[in-house]
């Protein structure tokens, strides 16, 4: 096929012909030619400033002598001592002193919310309110003492965590190891129950008062209150770690229970460890 | 289609099968309970049911000598229809997985759809699935309108089609049984890939006998694009599926790099995939289908090779942008960004050729929506390499990266752009393999037009807005000089937005069914073709009459 002129545009097409499709010889549009050296000369300008080619076992270094490493580096302590202007306050200041700054306890309410919702929230909820399985931090007879030293300890080595200084603790599983029977653990999720809910006595629940005085007490205390010393739930409150009905109950008396409480020794830093102690803290002194 | 091979690719075919079923009964047996032992089972019975099939028919009369006097469309008609079913199935799991993000619960409580795995079913189902199938029925429509010739042989044709199907299946049923590579659009494990190659060399070697016997003096440009697609994927996926199985008889494998080295080749393949599978291979496709259906010449044939080797060349430096700020020597980063910037001409030239072609029929893309289809693709190609070249910036890219604003640049590219050539081309393309006079109902690919619009548009505004929020939250500082936000505030502030998005998947998707529903109507209703239909609905050339025998 020859050539033919295409009457829109005016051009001549290449004289290629496919199943009736051609092409025009319309000359490349000079914008392309211009973009493409434009976007040429800003390349080689970058590749003169930034590092760029490479040459066997190392590589042209730019005149900028840039280097992505060592300017994080830079920015991340630049950003460290701009901060430390308050946080090495949270780091030497008593506990104490700290909770009635109100400049820097707004610090640590606005710094402790995001370290948690980051850190914490998934297991302890957006509202450190917990969840099963997870303890509320806000209510209830806390496991470990609620002081800023006792929930700073908490938080640096865990509980039942693979740090070496790790707070232990362990509910013995009654039933599974066969130290209590099925109606004896009836007898004492019965008891249980009646130390926080208002239930009538009953024979049953006597009998599980015995039982608790026997295997019970030496953790949970005499009237079940527990005991922060060695991490033991407050079973007479409200605040259930596994939850309060029967059948939870059971369920923790059955087959025992041992939360696992990661520590963040190393993941945190020392002034945000201390951060989240003060932020709970102030978040249980105001809770409703 | 049994009746259409010749007897000596009735053996052929037989041969293949009864191999393929012996494979499989070797995997059944060495994969036992696992995902290995299932998907040995699966191809097993696969391929018995193929061989009872065709020896049903093994004894038909042999195909007529005439036949060689047309082209040969029935790999296109079967693969536009396994394109539309992958493309609703594909589409419905983007829609799930979009309402996941919203609603998390939405995973039925079962393990093989957990967000994890029917992710890469959407990907793969999608782009595979639907890209793949279109890319291949139209690429045996153009190759032998262009080179004026018939296929070289039935069976090549069949083997790549359903061979690329039998990958896709057992990809997405892999996924879905946990078996995975974990590398982005790389998934399949290494039996799978090594199937795939196999699949994709055919091809190759189908598309070359076809170019091989042109009767053309010159190989038309969509030729290019559609060659450099086959041949370059090969190339990435061998690359980048070198793996070591940890034994024949398991799914597992271990890839060969480790560390950065095999970061840098995955985003190299990953790049290329986009720009060798979603880009070189859907231009091909437009190349052909959208001067066509204007009945315009191509604007610039000198545009159309410098655009070629511009992108081809260009292309394949780029990947490491996709690893800003990360372990990759930052040398290697200026490389990636530098490339990426400069690549934007061609891309423009390409989307540009395909604007200006349209210069003398404008009235038809009004008219049209086929042809709407295609124009508004070539302008969300336009659109998506330029918000490529300025995601590749590496200052732009610690903001966009991790963020939803990648996903909003993926989704102008996949559904503006490949999508919409794809449902351009085929509806352009159906009416003339099926020998119809037109689409059955005009007026349903219209809506279809205007419901992928919309859906792209809710889509990629959702996520640029998201991905910018989120992109921003993450880098505000207090005056305290600690982080304003945590990341769940940010999940927060995306809920919106997600839902919005998957308003937007549903429109697309709806299209989607009308698409399939309106070619299925089309094949089976629509009225047969006459002489003296216009040039836009009817195939311009009808086959050659003095075509000769290929084989
Ligand atoms: C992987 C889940 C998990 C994460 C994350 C987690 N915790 Fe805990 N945390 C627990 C569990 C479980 C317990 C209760 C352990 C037990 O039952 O003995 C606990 C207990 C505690 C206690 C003791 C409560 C008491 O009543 O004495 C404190 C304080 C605490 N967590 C603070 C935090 C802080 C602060 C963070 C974030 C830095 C955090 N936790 C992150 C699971 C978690
Ligand atoms: C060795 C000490 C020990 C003994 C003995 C013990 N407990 Fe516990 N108990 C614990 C500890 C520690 C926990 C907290 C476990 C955790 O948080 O993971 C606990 C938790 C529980 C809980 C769950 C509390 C909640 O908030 O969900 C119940 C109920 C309970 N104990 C009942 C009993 C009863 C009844 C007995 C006697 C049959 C008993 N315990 C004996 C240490 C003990
Ligand atoms: C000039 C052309 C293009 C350039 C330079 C480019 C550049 C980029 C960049 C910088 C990213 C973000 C990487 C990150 O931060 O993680 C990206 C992601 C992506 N782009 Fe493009 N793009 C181009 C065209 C396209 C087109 C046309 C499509 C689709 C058809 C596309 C599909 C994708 C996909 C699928 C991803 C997501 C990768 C992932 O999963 O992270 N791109 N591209």
């Amino acid at each position: 096929m020859k050539p033919e002129r295409d009457p829109v545009t005016g051009r001549l097409t290449t004289g290629h012909e496919w199943n009736g499709l051609t092409e025009l010889d319309t000359p490349v549009p000079k914008p392309v030619y211009f973009f493409l050296i434009v976007f040429l000369l800003f390349c080689v300008g970058y590749w003169l400033l930034m590092p760029a080619w490479p040459l066997g076992t190392t590589y042209t270094k730019g005149l900028l002598h840039q280097d992505e490493r060592a300017s994080v580096t830079a920015r991340v302590k630049a950003a460290a001592e701009q901060r430390a202007s308050w946080t090495s306050m949270i780091e030497v200041d008593h506990a104490a002193t700290v909770l009635e700054d109100a400049a820097l306890m707004a610090r640590v309410r606005e710094t402790g919310r995001t370290l948690f919702a980051d850190n914490c929230a998934m297991c302890h909820g957006m509202e450190a309110r917990g969840g099963p399985g997870f303890p509320s931090l806000v209510s209830g007879t806390p496991l470990w003492g609620a002081t800023t030293d006792a929930l700073f300890q908490t938080i640096m080595v865990g509980i039942n965590s693979d740090h070496p200084d790790s707070r232990t603790s362990q509910m013995p599983a009654f039933g599974r190891d066969g130290i209590l029977d099925a109606t004896q653990i009836d007898a004492v999720v019965a008891y249980v129950r009646s130390l926080s809910q208002p239930i009538a006595p009953t024979d049953r629940i006597a009998k599980g008062r015995e039982l608790f005085a026997a295997n019970c007490a030496a953790c949970h205390g005499e009237g079940g209150n527990g005991n922060s010393e060695i991490g033991v739930p407050d079973l007479t409150d409200t605040r259930w770690i596994y939850g309060g009905d029967s059948a939870s109950i059971r369920q923790s008396i059955w087959r025992g229970r041992q939360g696992h409480m990661p520590s963040w020794d190393g993941r945190l830093q020392l002034w945000q460890r201390r951060v989240l102690a003060l932020y709970l803290v102030d978040l249980r002194r105001h809770a409703p | 289609m049994i009746a259409q091979l010749t007897l000596g690719e009735r053996r052929a075919g037989l041969i293949i099968l009864v191999a393929i079923a012996l494979v499989g009964l070797a995997m059944a047996i060495a994969g036992g309970n696992g995902p290995f032992g299932v998907h040995g089972a699966l191809v097993l019975v696969g391929a018995i049911a193929g061989t009872f099939w065709l020896l049903g028919h093994y004894l038909d009369a042999p195909p007529r000598a005439e036949r060689l006097r047309e082209y040969y469309d029935d790999p296109s008609k079967v693969g536009v229809a396994l394109a539309m079913i992958w493309a609703v199935a594909g589409m419905g799991f983007g829609v799930w997985v979009a309402a996941l993000l919203a609603w998390p619960e939405f995973t039925l409580d079962q393990e093989w759809a957990s967000f994890g795995r029917i992710r890469p079913i959407h990907t793969t189902g999608v782009i595979f699935g639907f890209g793949g199938n279109a890319l291949i029925a139209t690429s045996f429509y153009v190759m032998q309108r262009t080179c004026r010739t018939r296929l070289p042989d039935q069976l090549g044709a069949w083997f790549v089609l359903l061979g690329y199907n039998l990958f896709c299946v057992l990809a997405t049923t892999g996924y879905a049984m946990g078996v995975t590579q974990s590398k982005e659009y790389a998934e399949p494990e290494w039996y799978v890939d090594l199937w795939l190659l196999v699949v994709w060399v055919t091809y190759f070697i189908v598309y070359l006998r076809t170019l091989a016997h042109r009767r053309e003096p010159h190989i038309y440009v969509a030729n290019w694009y559609y060659l450099a697609f086959v041949l370059v994927v090969a190339m990435l996926h061998i690359v980048n599926g070198l793996a070591v199985p940890v034994s024949f008889g398991t799914d597992k494998s271990y890839p060969l790099f480790s560390g950065v080295q095999d970061a840098l080749t995955e985003w190299w393949y990953g790049h290329n995939a986009v720009a060798f599978f979603l880009t070189s291979g859907f231009l091909g496709m437009m190349y052909y289908f959208l001067p066509v259906r204007a009945g315009r010449p191509i604007y610039s044939y000198r545009l159309s090779i410098i655009s070629f080797w511009g992108i081809t060349f260009m292309y394949m430096w780029v990947g490491s942008h996709h690893l800003h700020y990360t372990a990759l020597p930052q040398w290697v980063q200026t490389l990636g960004m530098t490339f990426s910037i400069i690549l934007l001409v061609p891309s423009w030239g390409s989307a540009a050729n395909a604007l200006l072609t349209l210069n003398g029929a404008w009235h038809k893309v009004r008219d049209d929506a086929t042809l709407r289809f295609m124009m508004v693709a070539a302008v969300f190609y336009g659109l998506t390499t330029f918000e490529g070249s300025f995601l590749a910036i590496r200052s732009v890219n610690s903001l966009s990266h991790y963020t939803d604003w990648t996903v909003g640049h993926v989704h102008a590219g996949a559904l503006g752009w490949v999508a919409m050539i794809s449902f351009g081309s085929v509806y352009a393309m159906v009416p003339w393999i099926w020998k119809r006079r037109a689409m059955y109902s005009p007026a349903l690919v219209e809506v279809h037009f205007w419901l992928a619009l919309a859906g792209t548009l809710i889509y990629v505004i959702a996520m640029w807005n998201s991905g910018i929020i989120q992109g921003l939250m993450w880098r505000t500082y207090n005056e305290s000089g600690t982080l304003a936000y945590s990341f769940v505030d940010s999940l927060v502030a995306m809920r919106p937005y997600y839902i919005a998005r998957t308003v937007g998947g549903l429109c697309f998707f709806a299209g989607a069914v009308l698409g399939c529903l309106n070619i299925y109507l089309t094949a089976t209703r629509a009225p047969a073709s006459s002489a003296g239909d216009s040039a836009v609905t009817a195939d311009p050339r009808p086959p050659v009459g003095a075509m000769q025998p290929a084989e």
